[in-house]
């Protein structure tokens, strides 16, 4: 999975356009953890919206528990995506069944851009390969870490 | 309810009406429990990558609460030509 990554970014690296935007100082990660209260559509819907970037996974950013949601957290850390909310849905069995109600989607982890859902890890990967990604959270304001490199390339 | 890859490849295949699919089973041991899926359909045509998903979601609604892992790529013939000339 990390040589995908790493080609992957190779790729956008090549391509990656390098204007306007500020970089978003992250205040790192929130684990978010079990504090989501249950899979109340209303809960959840609020839960969505709350963060700009709000991801489910099963375990921490810091220790995912599955390959897949491993793939989501270093995508977005390629990014440079570092301020996101995260939900552990191993900590909540109410979570874990509500938020695939909720998107209607089966699988864990899931990924939502301001209250949007965006999709699960293969869904994520393909838009960090074609460049979707880096105009997504250019939408949100946040400029993705992949460009600032892309410029420091242009500039040796 | 019978979960292989062939079960899940003819009912893509089917319901899909897929041109082409490629079902592999991705569980270390081969227990059937987890797979990678391609599909290559015309009715993705025009749709996004989220509704292409939801459409393969829809098709295995029956399957997938008993699949541990599940990969899938979703193209159109023409994405899928391109793909091959690779």
């Amino acid at each position: 999975m990390s040589g995908t990554l790493r080609r992957a970014a190779a790729a956008l690296l090549r391509w990656g356009r390098g204007s306007g935007g500020v970089g978003l100082q992250g205040t790192g990660v929130r684990a978010a953890g079990s504090g989501a209260g249950g899979g109340q559509a209303e809960q959840l819907d609020a839960l969505v919206k709350k963060d700009k970037v709000v991801v489910f996974l099963k375990g921490t950013p810091e220790q995912p528990q599955c390959g897949f949601s491993n793939a989501v957290v270093q995508i977005l850390r390629l990014h440079g995506v570092r301020d996101y909310a995260a939900y552990n849905v191993l900590d909540d069995p109410d979570l874990r069944q509500g938020i695939k109600d909720y998107s209607n989607w089966p699988t864990i982890p899931q990924v939502y851009l301001n209250g949007e859902f965006v999709g699960g890890c293969d869904i994520l990967l393909q838009m960090h390969q074609n460049g979707d990604l880096v105009e997504e959270l250019k939408k949100l304001g946040i400029r993705s870490a992949l460009l600032d490199e892309k410029q420091d390339q242009d500039s040796k | 309810m019978e979960l292989s890859a062939s079960s899940l490849r003819d009912k893509l295949q089917r319901d899909l009406e897929a041109d082409h699919v490629e079902v592999e089973d991705t569980t270390p041991n081969r227990c059937a429990t987890s797979f990678r899926v391609l599909v290559v359909s015309t009715k993705f045509e025009g749709k996004p990558l989220l509704q292409r998903h939801r459409l393969v979601n829809e098709c295995l609604a029956e399957e997938l609460p008993h699949i541990h892992a599940f990969e899938q790529k979703t193209l159109t013939p023409e994405q899928w030509t391109r793909e091959r000339q690779k």
